[in-house]
């Protein structure tokens, strides 16, 4: 211990202050209990303040035998300075679908990031993954073999593979979910072993499941595959439910508003006319949705969860495409499925799954996105040629407002090949 | 179904203590197949259930935020559950992970649970629990005296920032990650734990352009940037990349083969960069480590705001270029955190309930937006990208604001 070596830190000290958990404290707190790589990585940070610049190198490939993802190498650019994080390399590990945890799981997993490595974690990566921040390249088959021997747990997916699949609560928890999102993410997860670890695609690809519209896994805005959960029936709706919120006697929108007084809640103004469709009226003391109207926005069921729920005939709209700006621009989800029953063993949405990649595979050019695909072939394209399916006016927000369609040969009576010689007899040159 | 599936239980695993030998002895450099298990993929979910979701699952009736940060449910069963929502800083150690097990272990039968904006929840079946647990938190510090656990993150205030690695841990970035959102939320505090905003509202952060923390639909985005072009680093990038995925990689088509000769008179193999084409993205970078962009002065934030993902009342958006370029200001970036809450408060004053902070920069108009945040407009809020006439303004319909005030003077 008493060789430990601690940076001069003030800007990451300056951190520790203020109310928001401190991970600077945090760190230095387990450094304090006798580990050098903490103190390194927050004299490295400091550095990284001081000079505004990151002192990470770029890349080196590292991994485990046979997976072509899951591990992320990452050296320092001072390891002269911070020795202890020369190596410090990222695993993504494949969290449990909704990210609930025994604290026997936690506390083995804890024991064994200790020995074998910094003991930080990122609780949880962007895409979903658990992710241990830190070790180095001798200690990667080690973990792997103890992960899966001892914790009957695998890597996750990084690189030009399928990443790890997520999803929101769903119905652990959340009496909105039209899909049992925990099942449909499992599922998938374990069918796509092989394109979870082995890279055989363009570029990322990654499904995300919501339980319905209100989307808590940002499924539309960062899925290839976007699952949410929607209904094709009616609204379920418990009129003396509704009676109690225009009452007053339960709060509206499960006490999100608590904390300010906007006034007695008014069915009418908060309700009825910010439904985007204006499907829902007051019929004397019943409340009326005409449901062929509805859009399903969840507006209404978020203000009035105990009077309102979804439907009872469920399952997904599959939209695809979403991506961050690099490199066409960032794209959010187009819809392509408007209704898919998600039952097990979700064959229906495999076969499409299949022909959605095998297009990508083929056609896709390195680091093209799906999204960016359906861009450069169109959207048209994807839908009628590749995947057969009939256009529809869901499929679009307008219509074109170009006439420029590239008409196909097929298409037009009597083909393209004409008759000079006929037409001139018509018209004079 | 799920008890046939692969990989279901693993209590008797997690009952057996963690063997630090073990791979050792089992783990053959020289056959590493030997022994091996590959693709089973996580461990099946429902085994961390509490009782009382397993039970409830898929029964749940309706929920209730009975003050911020804690969320009653109820279920067609009659069973009720309370669910303790606390935020985290996403990097956790395991000292703090051995103290979050504790609360779990004593308060809510050794179970807790991550949300995707990276806060932490106990689920606990009766009052009494929920009052002890809820105390115990507020109480639980850091020794420089930030919550460990804070409780918040629901209803009408400010959930959780999502976020990247930033200098903790990523060589891209153009800016450090943990430390801004520190900062941000350190300074935003009172909107975590009260209910007092007109609707939710998300802010994302990303250290780069690549996005890691998809904060391109949010209410408020934080977005790391370069503003110089790449180095080339004619004498190591043969070794080190493949000079055509280079090329490839730079979507406005800026990089160009080159032979160059090295001071030594060495001719090489390299790539020029056509400056004024570059939008400083870094994928050169990404594809070419003898492509570096990093630079102090060169580096920052840029702020977008109006982005939402769910599909309540209005549809998914993206968010917009507000702020082109904030610089740098560790450790606490303070021009950072004046934009954000200079929106956020402009946003809580003037919005109406139920709105979100895009749908009500649309309906007072962005003109509006500019004036009641008191931010600068700057010509690099107009798109010169791709597509970019999807954001012109075609129609004469627009609003008199102190912008056409001053045109007028
Ligand atoms: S997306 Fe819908 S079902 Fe899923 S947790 Fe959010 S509100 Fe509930
Ligand atoms: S879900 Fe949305 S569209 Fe449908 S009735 Fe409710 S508010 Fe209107
Ligand atoms: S957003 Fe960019 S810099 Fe940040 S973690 Fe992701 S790749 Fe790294
Ligand atoms: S930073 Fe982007 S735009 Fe600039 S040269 Fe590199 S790839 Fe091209």
């Amino acid at each position: 211990m008493a060789d430990l070596k601690k940076h001069d830190t003030p800007m990451i000290d300056e951190l520790k202050k203020g109310p928001w958990p401190s991970f600077a404290d945090d760190i230095n707190t387990r450094a304090e209990s006798g580990v050098q790589c903490c103190y390194d990585l927050l004299g490295q940070m400091e550095l990284s303040y001081v000079h505004k610049e990151t002192h990470w190198k770029h890349g080196g490939i590292v991994g485990v035998f046979g997976y072509g993802g899951g591990v992320i190498g990452r050296y320092s650019d001072a390891p002269h300075e911070f020795p202890s994080i020369a190596h410090f390399h990222t695993l993504r590990i494949n969290q449990p679908a909704s990210k609930f945890y025994n604290t026997k799981f936690l506390r083995k997993l804890c024991d064994m990031w200790d020995h074998r490595g910094s003991g930080i974690f990122n609780f949880h990566g962007s895409t979903g993954d658990m992710v241990m921040i830190g070790t180095t390249t001798d200690q990667l088959e080690p973990i792997f073999f103890d992960l899966t021997h001892q914790f009957d747990m695998d890597l996750g997916g990084s690189g030009s593979n399928l990443r790890t699949p997520s999803c929101c609560v769903g119905k652990a928890r959340c009496e909105y979910s039209c899909l049992d999102t925990q099942a449909i993410t499992y599922d998938l997860t374990m069918t796509y072993q092989d394109e979870l670890h082995r890279p055989a695609f363009p570029y990322k690809f990654k499904f995300k499941t919501s339980g319905c519209p209100n989307d808590c896994v940002a499924a539309i805005a960062r899925a290839c595959t976007s699952i949410i959960g929607t209904w094709r029936d009616n609204i379920r709706i418990d009129q003396k439910a509704v009676q109690a919120y225009i009452g007053g006697e339960i709060k509206p929108n499960a006490g999100a508003f608590s904390d300010r007084d906007w006034g007695p809640f008014d069915i009418q103004k908060e309700v009825i006319d910010l439904c985007p469709s204006k499907c829902m009226y007051m019929d004397g003391n019943e409340l009326k949705i005409d449901d062929r109207e509805c859009v399903r926005c969840m507006h209404c069921i978020n203000v009035m969860p105990s009077a309102l729920r979804p439907g009872v005939d469920t399952g997904a709209t599959i939209l695809n495409g979403a991506k961050a700006p690099i490199l066409e621009g960032a794209q959010m989800s187009t819809l392509i499925i408007p209704f898919m029953k998600m039952e097990y063993p979700y064959q229906e949405f495999k076969d499409y799954v299949e022909l959605m990649w095998d297009w990508w595979m083929e056609e896709g050019k390195n680091r093209e996105r799906l999204g960016e695909l359906i861009q450069r072939q169109g959207l048209r394209h994807y839908i009628v040629d590749i995947l057969g399916r009939k256009p529809i006016p869901q499929h679009v927000k307008e219509p074109r407002s170009n006439p420029y369609h590239f008409w196909k040969e097929e298409e037009v009576p009597g083909g393209w090949k004409r008759d000079l010689a006929e037409f001139r007899k018509k018209h004079l040159a | 179904m799920y008890k046939d599936d692969p990989g279901y239980d693993c209590s008797k695993l997690l009952e057996t203590p963690y063997d630090p030998e073990f791979a050792e002895k089992k783990y053959n450099p020289d056959k590493p197949m030997e022994n091996r298990i590959t693709d089973i993929g996580p461990p099946h979910y429902a085994q961390f259930f509490p009782e009382v979701i397993k039970k409830n699952y898929g029964k749940w009736l309706t929920h209730e935020i009975i003050q911020p940060g804690v969320i009653k449910y109820t279920s067609e069963t009659g069973d009720v559950m309370w669910v303790v929502r606390c935020g985290t800083p996403r990097l956790l150690t395991t000292n703090l992970m051995r103290e979050i097990s504790d609360i779990a272990d004593k308060f809510s039968e050794g179970i807790c649970r991550w949300t995707t904006r990276n806060s932490v929840e106990f689920h606990v079946t009766d009052e009494g629990t929920l009052k002890d647990l809820i105390e115990y938190l507020n109480n639980f510090k850091h020794p420089g005296g930030s919550y460990k656990l804070p409780i918040g993150g629901t209803g009408a205030g400010i959930t959780n920032i999502v976020h990247t690695q930033g200098w903790i841990h990523c060589h891209t970035p153009a800016t450090d990650a943990s430390g801004m959102v520190k900062g941000v939320m350190d300074d935003i505090f009172e909107y975590w734990h009260s209910h007092k905003l007109p609707a939710k509202l998300r802010i994302s952060m990303a250290c780069c352009l690549n996005m890691c923390g998809a904060v391109h639909c949010s209410d408020i985005a934080l977005l790391g940037i370069h503003r110089k072009p790449p180095f080339v680093e004619d004498d190591r990038i043969t070794g080190v990349c493949e000079i055509p995925l280079a090329i490839a990689a730079c979507p406005t088509a800026a990089i160009k083969p080159a032979t160059v000769e090295l001071p030594d008179g060495k001719k090489v193999k390299s790539v020029r960069v056509n400056e004024p084409r570059c939008m400083f993205c870094g994928n050169c970078y990404t594809m070419c480590p003898a492509m570096p962009l990093a630079d102090a002065e060169g580096d920052g934030v840029a702020i977008l705001a109006g982005g939402k993902i769910s599909n309540r009342i209005t549809q998914p958006s993206f968010s917009k270029l507000i702020i082109p370029y904030i610089p740098n200001e560790p450790p606490r970036w303070p021009g950072v955190c004046e934009a954000v809450r200079k929106m956020v408060e402009a946003y809580e004053k003037n919005a109406n309930k139920y709105e979100r902070l895009g749908d009500w920069a649309k309906r007072v108009g962005w003109e509006r937006f500019y004036e009641l945040c008191d931010i600068p407009f700057s010509d690099k809020s107009i798109d010169d990208y791709r597509l970019a006439y999807d954001t012109y303004h075609t129609t004469t319909q627009f609003k008199w604001s102190s912008h056409t005030d001053a045109l007028m003077k």
